[in-house]
């Protein structure tokens, strides 16, 4: 019995045991290189992983709806592309203004996806795909075959990435304010949890009178906006932006959002779930090279700890499915 | 203003290709509780959402407190104060229980969903309903009848003034029951118009004042649950001939072939046993959810059951995967063809010899003539109507793909067939070819199961009737002794199930 009640609090509570594998991971590389746990290097970490974070959040929304959205760092390439081309070429200049556009051009793309996913029932990796190659190729288009605007082309404009403001970098402040949006919309609106219904069970939902359509447009339009947000943190941070940004990436924003306990069928997932995942995932990247692991065999070990936790996943859940059955009398 | 809080005239439903509602009425009083019963696919579960809002009828009328409405969705059901609790659970498994409670009608002060207040007011209707988990429970984790009681408390909550209850106690224990029947007293009490669904005359005698009968997608009857008795009610629900489309020979029962015993998987059917012999035909039948395809899943290695054992010819045997069945003769052929039957792209032919190809192979490699000669010579031998061998399944009549699968089955050494619901979807004419295939089969010395919930089918097919209701066998039937009535009300859940008056 006493067994039993402990698998179901590892069940119940997947941001316990993550938190807990986080702070494990903490100890450990602190033990071979004492330097990590500064505060300036958790900083550091934090700002190189930011639009891995960021755009996390909006992946949670589309995987609790059951979806899966591989076009995000063509949107981001896109739109960050974009204000690097129109900053180099002076047509516009300052911080706020770029961060408008590239959220309006990522809101766009991410209505357009969602248009296609929820109006004509395209499965959302195929979808998703299309759409990656589409952006990808426009990011191209508009540097004019190449082109890349590089830090002095950029002017004032990433200064907002070194600058610090209440003794946090920008960037830093930009993650927090996401994400405790975030943690209040999903848990304290109705929509938020009208995006974990339709997860849960768009029948159900549909007959609860949910627009099951809208809300997988709108996570898909979220999903844009936030890669938007995205290309200008993009840009910023690495002072350049090229129509190659983040090629791959999507799938790192993916590797969170699983490792996090976000489940590809829907239902499942938090947004603590998704900061600790990323921040797992940033930890072991940067940990790898610490404790003598190369580059190369890095994508190894990340793609073994995700399919561990995928695992894990499954049998939890099959064990709680049992339990239930057990339940039902004859 | 009329005397019915709710009243249907006309309604007329119809799915592709079937008319589930034809021209049914209804009416309900205020702070009655109304039965709706009928057999399987009489059109109940339809008729309840055409009420709610779900489906839209074609034809019909409807009168809410003797006012004309017309829903568009769920939504106007709900607003207009109807609330139904389905048949299947419809959860979201990933929540809580107060969310599931309180979803589409969340308390909201400021945009926020107010938590504590929720889970609150979830509590006080759980403790209402004697519940005994807590509103932050995931709803995933509760059993049916937990997440059944649910499903009650989230009806009270949006303060229906009509509940629709669909099947309540099907999978409610017996005390579970008997809370229930105290809550809708409590509902009646409150002035709540409750129709009840149920195939428990138990229920219905308990609860209800007056009954509606459909069959066959029509509405039969309205009559007061006094001085009626289960006999009058049963002849209502089957009430039809049978006509002589069944073609049963005379067959000389021979050995027995297959025999299960004590078979049980957690939560799907409990100690089930039954025995068939070579030449016989077995039917299984029972109402929807009574376990009949699970227990031939699991003795054709699709599912594994945790007790009991399976004999062919005598032996034990251990069947781990369908491969294994499919080895020692017993074939399956599944209730759904197009998902699990026939792939439905393919030439009949390719699909005929599908599980026989390596019988043809020469060093690993398809002889491409050999298989099309098999294919045709047992394509021909169940009469497929069709151009050639290279026709896609797809372009076939759900008779002709049925023929497929039994040619496909007759392609492998047979011992034991089990034919799930072979009829379903067919036509009159291909069922009548279907069910002559079937006394070939049996003439040639096979074993039969046949797992059907057309009674009139079983009645005219099967030697011996095995009749389930949830998850266990409720009885064996000769098939001298069978009649629609003993078998139907061997399928309903009751108490004194041997007697019924």
């Amino acid at each position: 019995m006493e067994k039993k009640s402990m698998w179901k609090k590892i069940t119940g509570s997947r941001e316990a045991l993550l938190a807990l594998i986080l702070i494990l991971l903490f100890i450990i590389v602190t033990g071979f290189n004492s330097s990590f746990l500064t505060p300036s290097s958790l900083q550091q970490l934090i700002k190189n992983n930011a639009v891995t974070m960021v755009m996390a959040l909006g992946m949670l929304c589309v995987m609790l709806v059951g979806g899966i959205d591989i076009s995000i760092m063509s949107t981001l390439a896109l739109s960050g592309m974009a204000i690097g081309m129109l900053l180099k070429y002076g047509y516009i200049s300052g911080t706020i203004l770029p961060f408008i556009i590239t959220i309006a051009i990522g809101t766009v793309c991410g209505f357009l996806v969602g248009m296609v996913i929820s109006r004509a029932d395209v499965p959302p990796i195929i979808a998703t795909m299309g759409f990656m190659y589409i952006y990808r190729a426009m990011g191209y288009l508009i540097s004019n075959g190449g082109e890349w605007a590089s830090a002095s082309a950029l002017g004032s404009f990433s200064d907002f990435a070194t600058t610090k403001f209440l003794g946090l970098n920008c960037v830093i402040w930009i993650v927090i304010v996401c994400y405790v949006f975030f943690y209040w919309f999903m848990k304290w609106t109705r929509t938020g949890r009208k995006i974990y219904a339709v997860g849960s069970n768009p029948e159900a939902a549909d007959v609860s009178g949910i627009n099951v359509k809208n809300i997988k447009l709108l996570v898909f339009t979220i999903m844009g906006l936030l890669s938007g947000l995205g290309g200008a943190l993009q840009v910023g941070i690495y002072a350049s932006a090229m129509p190659n940004m983040q090629k791959g990436g999507e799938m790192d924003v993916i590797a969170a959002c699983v490792i996090g306990g976000v489940s590809m069928s829907g239902g499942r997932g938090t947004v603590i779930g998704a900061l600790l995942g990323s921040l797992i995932l940033a930890t072991i990247v940067k940990a790898l090279p610490l404790v003598g692991i190369g580059s190369l065999a890095q994508n190894t070990f990340k793609g073994v700890l995700i399919l561990v936790v995928v695992v894990v996943n499954i049998i939890l859940q099959r064990i709680s499915d049992r339990n239930a059955l057990k339940g039902r009398e004859m | 203003m009329s005397e019915y809080v709710l009243e249907l005239k006309g309604i007329t439903k119809i799915f592709p290709g079937v008319k589930a509602l034809n021209n049914v009425q209804f009416q309900l009083l205020p702070g009655e509780v109304h039965a709706l019963m009928g057999e399987n696919g009489a059109g109940k579960s339809t008729f309840i959402k055409v009420i709610t809002g779900v489906h839209k009828a074609e034809e019909g009328e409807m009168f809410l407190n003797g006012q004309k409405v017309d829903f568009k969705g769920p939504k106007d059901a709900q607003e207009a104060g109807i609330a139904a609790v389905y048949q299947h659970p419809t959860s979201y498994p990933h929540l809580t229980v107060a969310e599931n409670i309180f979803m589409g009608h969340e308390i909201v002060k400021n945009h926020m969903i107010q938590w504590s207040t929720m889970n609150a007011e979830a509590n006080k209707l759980l403790e209402n309903l004697d519940a005994d988990f807590d509103a932050k429970a995931e709803m995933g984790t509760l059993s049916v009848a937990q997440q059944q009681m649910v499903e009650i408390a989230k009806a009270m909550s949006t303060n229906a003034r009509i509940i629709i209850l669909d099947e309540p106690t099907a999978s409610l224990t017996r005390s579970e029951s008997e809370k229930l029947y105290r809550l809708v007293d409590h509902l009646k009490e409150d002035g709540v118009s409750i129709i009840f669904i149920s195939h428990r005359f138990e229920d219905m005698y308990r609860l209800a004042s007056r009954v509606t009968v459909f069959r066959d997608s029509q509405y039969i009857g309205t009559y007061p649950v006094d001085g009626i008795t289960n006999e009058d009610l049963i002849k209502a629900m089957v009430g039809r001939e049978i006509t002589t489309m069944y073609p049963k020979p005379e067959v000389e029962i021979g050995r027995e072939m297959l025999r299960v015993e004590h078979l049980s998987r957690v939560g799907y059917f409990k100690d089930v046993s039954f025995s068939v012999r070579a030449g016989e035909i077995l039917g299984m039948t029972g109402l929807v959810g009574a376990g009949r395809t699970e227990v031939v899943e699991a003795v054709c290695g699709i599912t594994r059951a945790e007790e009991g054992k399976v004999y062919l010819e005598g032996e034990e045997i251990h069947i781990r995967k369908p491969a294994d069945a499919m080895e020692k003769g017993i074939i399956l052929l599944p209730e759904d063809r197009q998902k699990e039957g026939l792939i439905m792209s393919w030439g009949l032919g390719r699909n005929v010899t599908l599980p026989t190809m390596g019988k043809y192979a020469k060093h690993g490699l398809n002889d491409n003539k050999k298989e099309r000669e098999v294919s045709r010579d047992l394509l021909e031998s169940v009469d497929t109507k069709a151009v050639d061998i290279f026709q896609p399944a797809s372009s076939l009549s759900g008779g002709n793909q049925q023929k497929v699968v039994v040619a496909k089955a007759l392609g492998q050494e047979m011992k034991v067939v089990i034919m799930d619901e072979p009829t379903k979807g067919v036509d009159v004419g291909a069922k009548a070819e279907i069910y002559a295939i079937m006394g070939e089969l049996a003439k040639q010395g096979y074993a039969i199961i046949l797992i059907s919930s057309e009674m009139p089918e079983i009645l005219g097919m099967a030697d011996r009737i095995v009749i389930m209701c949830n998850g266990r066998k409720t009885g064996e039937l000769m098939r001298d002794e069978a009649t629609q009535e003993i078998i139907l009300d061997l399928s309903m859940e009751k108490t004194g199930r041997k007697g019924a008056e």
